[in-house]
């Protein structure tokens, strides 16, 4: 060992570098957030939870053509389809098991009239199994309550695509 | 507080009951102390990995310890079949007790100490060497794989650095010439200049240092925490643990950081004396000093298990037996010799 190398050592010099970093550290800025009360921003291409959107008028956007059932990779997605007694193609079925859902995007990027889509919202957390298999109610309805963000989202993201 | 029991009960039972009344004045306060510096302990060591540790329960997380706590207490302590049950459930309370007994000898003000013997640094040795006998035990009486190794590793390692921090002593109590705490702390008074402690002496603030980092090793404490190595042996000696029998080590093991602290501040930092020896300061109660200098020390404990990694367990026993002990005799000799030469403290 040369002499610098035994000074540093006996006076712990390293140690002594390590604590004034760690030191600096503390008074930092922390890098948590106090997540239920802050949250990270989140991008407008963001992947959440799915929902079904209606045009302005009411009627639903969805016309059974069953591309994003196709072309779903995990196969997380049921359609069934009837005419309705106007004659359009709707669906009669559309389920989503959340928990096969792997949150590509593909049925989002499928879709030729932007009825499903990935919207921003995260926390749709459940208690038990049953409750993430989604039915075409409870699509339609997240897309009823997250329209306006998804509506913004989509608008923010337009000119990139 | 003898004399106001002594008309009722006669001297015997007076002394009895003041006394309990003293051990409980001292251990209850130490317990809510525990469960505080645990929560600073998360705190600081949060703070330093930038992040925020707990805030939930209470104000600003105040009250995460006593949750805890609750928490342990309605769990249902298991004992494994194989398990000694005797000594499995003996060993927690042997660490608590002994990290609760040292206090005993720990002067947090001018005469103001449960029992004042003369060789109160030696009775700190000696309850702190029987603390590893509460390691030893449970991780025999687990009869399980990993706390035994826990409990091989802890036993060498408290032996080892017990020897340091023998020679460490020795030189202290060669420079106050006694073994009492009390003596101890008032030979320390305008020490260098009008600085209380010992930590200003050229010769004794190696040994302060050495002391320091010998107790992190005996409190089983990063970078020395081997015995709970996590990454190797699960959670060490209370692998088998739940419940009470669990936080009691836990507990022990926090009463023992802040015994070392409190002890790292009596022995060279003037325990409840001020930093420096000026009359003003002399006003505020020697407790607040000694328990400021007790947080200090419990942040610096915090502080470096928040910035050092692990040693390996060979690095661990090299630090002890080939660094810190001839380290530590030389310099006993090197005190020893300095004070024959100046004639000054031995023999008074």
């Amino acid at each position: 060992m040369s002499v610098a190398q035994i000074i540093k050592s006996f006076t712990l010099w390293e140690f002594v570098k390590a604590h004034a970093l760690t030191l600096r550290y503390f008074f930092k800025e922390k890098a948590t957030i106090n997540y239920p009360y802050e949250r990270n921003p989140v991008s407008p291409r963001f992947r959440g939870e799915h929902a079904l959107r209606r045009y302005p008028n009411g009627e639903e956007r969805c016309i059974a053509c069953k591309l994003c059932e196709a072309v779903c990779p995990a196969q997380a997605i049921t359609i069934e389809a009837e005419p309705r007694d106007d004659g359009s193609r709707r669906t009669t079925r559309y389920d989503i098991d959340m928990t096969k859902c792997i949150y590509c995007g593909l049925c989002a990027e499928a879709c030729p009239v932007d009825a499903i889509v990935e919207g921003p919202n995260y926390e749709f957390s459940t208690e038990t199994r049953e409750e993430l298999i989604y039915d075409k109610s409870k699509l339609l309805d997240n897309g009823d309550r997250w329209e306006s963000a998804i509506a913004a989202n989509l608008a923010a993201d337009a000119p990139y695509r | 507080m003898i004399s106001w029991f002594e008309p009722a009960l006669g001297y015997g039972w007076a002394y009895f009951i003041a006394t309990i009344i003293d051990i409980l004045a001292i251990a209850l306060p130490l317990m809510l102390a525990v469960a505080m510096i645990i929560y600073a302990d998360r705190k600081i060591w949060a703070a330093m990995a930038l992040r925020r540790g707990p805030n939930v329960v209470g104000p600003f997380g105040l009250l995460q310890s006593f949750a805890d706590g609750l928490k342990v207490f309605l769990q249902e302590t298991i004992v494994p079949a194989a398990a000694n049950r005797g000594l499995f459930l003996l060993a927690p309370i042997i660490t608590f007790t002994t990290a609760l007994i040292v206090w005993a000898v720990i002067p947090f003000q001018t005469g103001v100490v449960l029992a004042n013997i003369n060789v109160g640094l030696l009775y700190v040795l000696a309850a702190s060497s029987l603390g590893v006998y509460g390691v030893i035990l449970s991780g025999w009486a687990s009869n399980s794989k990993y706390p035994f190794y826990s409990a091989l590793r802890a036993a060498a390692q408290m032996v080892s650095y017990e020897v340091a921090i023998g020679f460490i002593l020795i030189s202290v109590v060669l420079w106050s010439g006694s073994f009492n705490l009390s003596t101890i702390v008032l030979s320390q008074k305008s020490h260098v200049w009008f600085f209380n402690g010992y930590i200003l002496n050229p010769l004794l603030f190696p040994m302060a240092v050495m002391f320091f980092i010998s107790s992190l090793a005996e409190t089983q404490r990063a970078p020395f925490d081997l015995t709970e190595a996590e990454s190797e042996l699960v959670a060490g000696y209370q692998t088998e643990y739940s419940s009470m029998a669990f936080a009691l080590f836990w507990l022990g093991e926090y009463a023992n950081v802040i015994m070392m602290s409190a002890l790292n501040a009596t022995l060279f930092w003037g325990g409840w004396l001020p930093p420096v020896d000026w009359a003003p300061l002399y006003y505020v109660p020697g407790i607040i000093w000694l328990f400021a200098k007790i947080l200090f020390f419990f942040f610096l404990f915090s502080w470096v298990k928040a910035t050092v990694p692990r040693y390996r367990y060979d690095q661990l026993m090299r630090l002890g037996w080939k660094i810190f002990l001839p380290v530590s005799l030389f310099w006993v000799f090197l005190v020893s010799g300095y004070l024959m030469l100046m004639r000054v403290g031995v023999g008074s």
